[in-house]
């Protein structure tokens, strides 16, 4: 018997009591048998239930409900995070220091927003991902992919104002970047910024803006999103797992797909709906366990703009983009602002109507798994240099000691000295202390000669000042006389004076 | 074409705005002046629903987007006596925001890096890197402003030393009051 056909809950012989059955089955029964014929609702929803799917359709399609179920936590902790949250500039930061150190299940609820968040995010790539591997985005979910993509991107908004809303000095910073962001818009970018802002500063009404779109505004645009999506599941299906040598055509596609269910579709509950209860379960699980065994993040420092010894980093979910700021060419990273994230929007949306039909088997789609690999691999290698952050000068770099100064020579310890002082360390290493933002200068004696450290020095270059402005003839003299020193990296029998000329 | 060619295709056309398909199923065949009774409906129902839309919508907006088109404000705020700053010292001045609301509390605040350059004669930076606006230190030995996010580097008097940043740091109005050092609280500078 098809699902459809079969029979609802009013026609069934067997929904009528008899008295036999327990008086309790009766009632629930009845109570069913009322709110059916007042609503419609038991049939209307066990007809959702039962649609028919495709037979075939395994693990590899759960991706979506688990999004849907990471949302559902992050609605029921952000909910409950409310209650005690005040969205205030003034006491933000101490609410929740209250919540996570003072409120019963505080810390664990904090932790699962967090984790809830992470998890979702995650999930809305795989899940993007998975779409993308089996072309699912061919017709007819053009539109299906259209609104998943407008769904990841406010999943990345809710990211972003989420982190924000920890309102740590991290979170006021924060706060600066995105509105920097925005002002690279071109014509209406100081509009932009103090529409982030809430004003032409970080203030009172910044945090409320950021609340309000991060509990109201956002989350109204996901349910609505999600409303649709689901929707469009219902109504085209969800896509068979694709066959090599069964491409898709628009003219065929639909009657094809309704013979194909007719012939062997099965009802999505129960013979589908298990694999996302399974998945449901082990995903609140691991949100959890990782909010009671890790708990959410710490928060830094007071929520004070006058406090600037911060350094402003996202969540890890958008870290890969922190890298990508980082490496924009001198210059172009004024177009490229706003260029990229468009890009990353306006390239998969038109996906589905640049490629609308033919082959969806990864066999005949080589470049797919390619494509996803690639971007994988791209992010995981963003993510990681954003990590490390080469870049950063390491301020907390101590002086150099002298196990590594290695000399008794008043000018060579004067010029490792300055070499701390005059901020070199921070981004250079010396025998693995350092920063990394410059060349490893452990042995530069070996491949630079003492002119070409001078100059070097004097003339900087790109990622280096000038210091012919910044350091007097005998400090540069000194610092040249210490890195003379430097000759086979670490590990080498300390340098006499004999070796400095 | 006749009334009754008319209500046949209105009855068979289930998303026809006549609303020939209802919940229940078909309604009764109408004639053309029903018809056009229910487009002119059509049309005032979708009217009045957007003049109710917009009463509404525009306050909001309004509401809204005012932080964006508002004028910036400005005002003096005092940092400091003059004698608490040495010439050729540079420091981090801290200040009350141009515009700011009762309920700030932390957030109504701002800081600036302020030089005395001379007896008489102070230079106040703002602290908000041009490449993305992360608060830059400023280095004594160095004399190097850095900024620890992408590694913008400015020279001490703001021009650009190295890395990112587009522009040379911005500056804030600096003037002597009565013996008092004042700077002009504005708006964060933004690199457009």
């Amino acid at each position: 018997m098809a699902p459809d056909d079969e029979p609802t809950p009013q026609e069934s012989p067997e929904a009528k009591p008899s008295p036999e059955r327990n008086w309790g089955v009766r009632i629930t029964e009845d109570i069913a048998d009322w709110i059916e014929d007042r609503t419609g609702l038991v049939s209307t929803i066990g007809k959702i239930l039962r649609h028919p799917v495709p037979p075939r359709a395994g693990w590899m399609y759960v991706f979506g409900s688990a999004t849907l179920t990471a949302f559902m936590i992050q609605v029921v902790s952000g909910t409950a995070l409310a209650l005690i949250y005040v969205p205030s500039t003034s006491q933000a930061y101490s609410t929740l220091q209250y919540i996570t150190h003072g409120a019963t299940l505080g810390r664990v609820l904090r932790g699962m927003h967090y984790f809830g968040a992470s998890a979702m995010v995650l999930l809305v790539g795989v899940h993007m991902a998975r779409v993308f591997l089996t072309a699912s985005y061919k017709y007819p979910r053009t539109v299906n992919w259209f609104t998943g993509l407008v769904l990841l991107f406010l999943t990345l908004g809710m990211g972003f104002t989420g982190q924000l809303l920890r309102w740590d000095q991290n979170g006021v910073w924060s706060v600066v970047v995105g509105a920097e962001q925005a002002a690279r818009t071109p014509l209406i970018g100081k509009w932009l910024a103090h529409l982030v802002l809430g004003g032409d500063t970080v203030g009172g009404t910044t945090l409320t803006r950021f609340f309000a779109v991060h509990v109201f505004f956002i989350p109204g645009l996901i349910f609505a999103f999600i409303g649709i999506h689901l929707y469009l599941v219902l109504r085209h299906g969800i896509s068979e797992p694709p066959e090599v040598g069964a491409p898709v055509d628009p003219k065929t596609y639909k009657t094809q797909y309704e013979e194909m269910l007719k012939k062997e579709g099965v009802p999505f509950f129960p013979d589908a709906i298990w694999r996302d209860a399974v998945v449901t379960l082990a995903l609140c699980l691991t949100v959890l366990a990782l909010a009671i065994f890790i708990g959410p993040p710490q928060l830094g420092k007071p929520p004070d703009p006058t406090l600037i010894d911060a350094v402003p980093r996202p969540d890890w979910y958008l870290m890969w983009y922190f890298a990508v700021l980082a490496l924009l060419p001198h210059g172009t990273e004024k177009y490229l602002i706003i260029v990229i994230p468009l890009l990353l929007f306006i390239v998969p949306l038109f996906l589905p109507l640049l490629f609308p039909k033919g082959e969806r088997s990864v066999r005949r789609r080589p470049w797919a798994p390619v494509i996803v690999f690639a971007t994988v691999v791209i992010i995981a290698g963003l993510w990681r240099l954003a990590v490390q952050a080469p870049w950063t000068p390491r301020f907390k770099t101590p002086p150099l000691p002298p196990s590594i100064v290695r000399s008794e020579d008043k000018l060579v310890i004067h010029g490792a000295n300055l070499f701390y002082t005059k901020s070199c360390l921070y981004c250079h290493t010396i025998d693995g202390q350092g920063g990394i933002r410059g060349p490893d200068l452990s042995s530069v004696a070996d491949r630079l000669s003492r002119d070409q450290m001078i100059i070097r020095i004097s003339n900087g270059g790109y990622n280096m000042p000038a210091y012919t402005y910044n350091m007097k003839p005998d400090e540069l003299k000194a610092i040249v006389a210490f890195l003379e020193t430097r000759k086979g990296g670490a590990g080498f029998a300390p340098h006499s004076v004999s070796q400095v000329p | 074409m006749g009334d009754e060619s008319k209500t046949t295709s209105s009855t068979s056309n289930s998303s026809s705005p006549d609303g020939a398909q209802g919940a229940n199923g078909p309604c009764a065949p109408v004639d053309s002046r029903t018809l056009r009774r229910r487009k002119f409906l059509t049309r005032i129902t979708l009217g009045l629903g957007a003049a109710s839309a917009g009463s509404i919508i525009w306050s909001i907006l309004g509401f809204v987007i005012a932080p964006a088109i508002r004028k910036s404000s400005t005002a003096w705020r005092e940092v400091g006596s003059v004698d608490d700053f040495a010439v050729g010292g540079t420091k981090v001045v801290t200040f009350q925001d141009a515009s700011t609301v009762p309920w700030a509390g932390y957030a109504g605040r701002s800081a600036a890096w302020l030089r005395r350059d001379s007896s008489d004669t102070f230079t106040c930076f703002s602290v908000n890197c041009t490449h993305l606006g992360c608060p830059v230190r400023w280095e004594e030995g160095s004399e190097l402003f850095m900024c620890p996010c992408h590694g913008g580097v400015y020279y001490k008097d703001g021009t650009v030393a190295a890395g990112p940043p587009p522009k040379p740091l911005p500056r804030y109005n600096v003037r002597i009051k009565n013996g008092k050092v004042q700077v002009e609280a504005s708006s964060i500078p933004l690199t457009l």
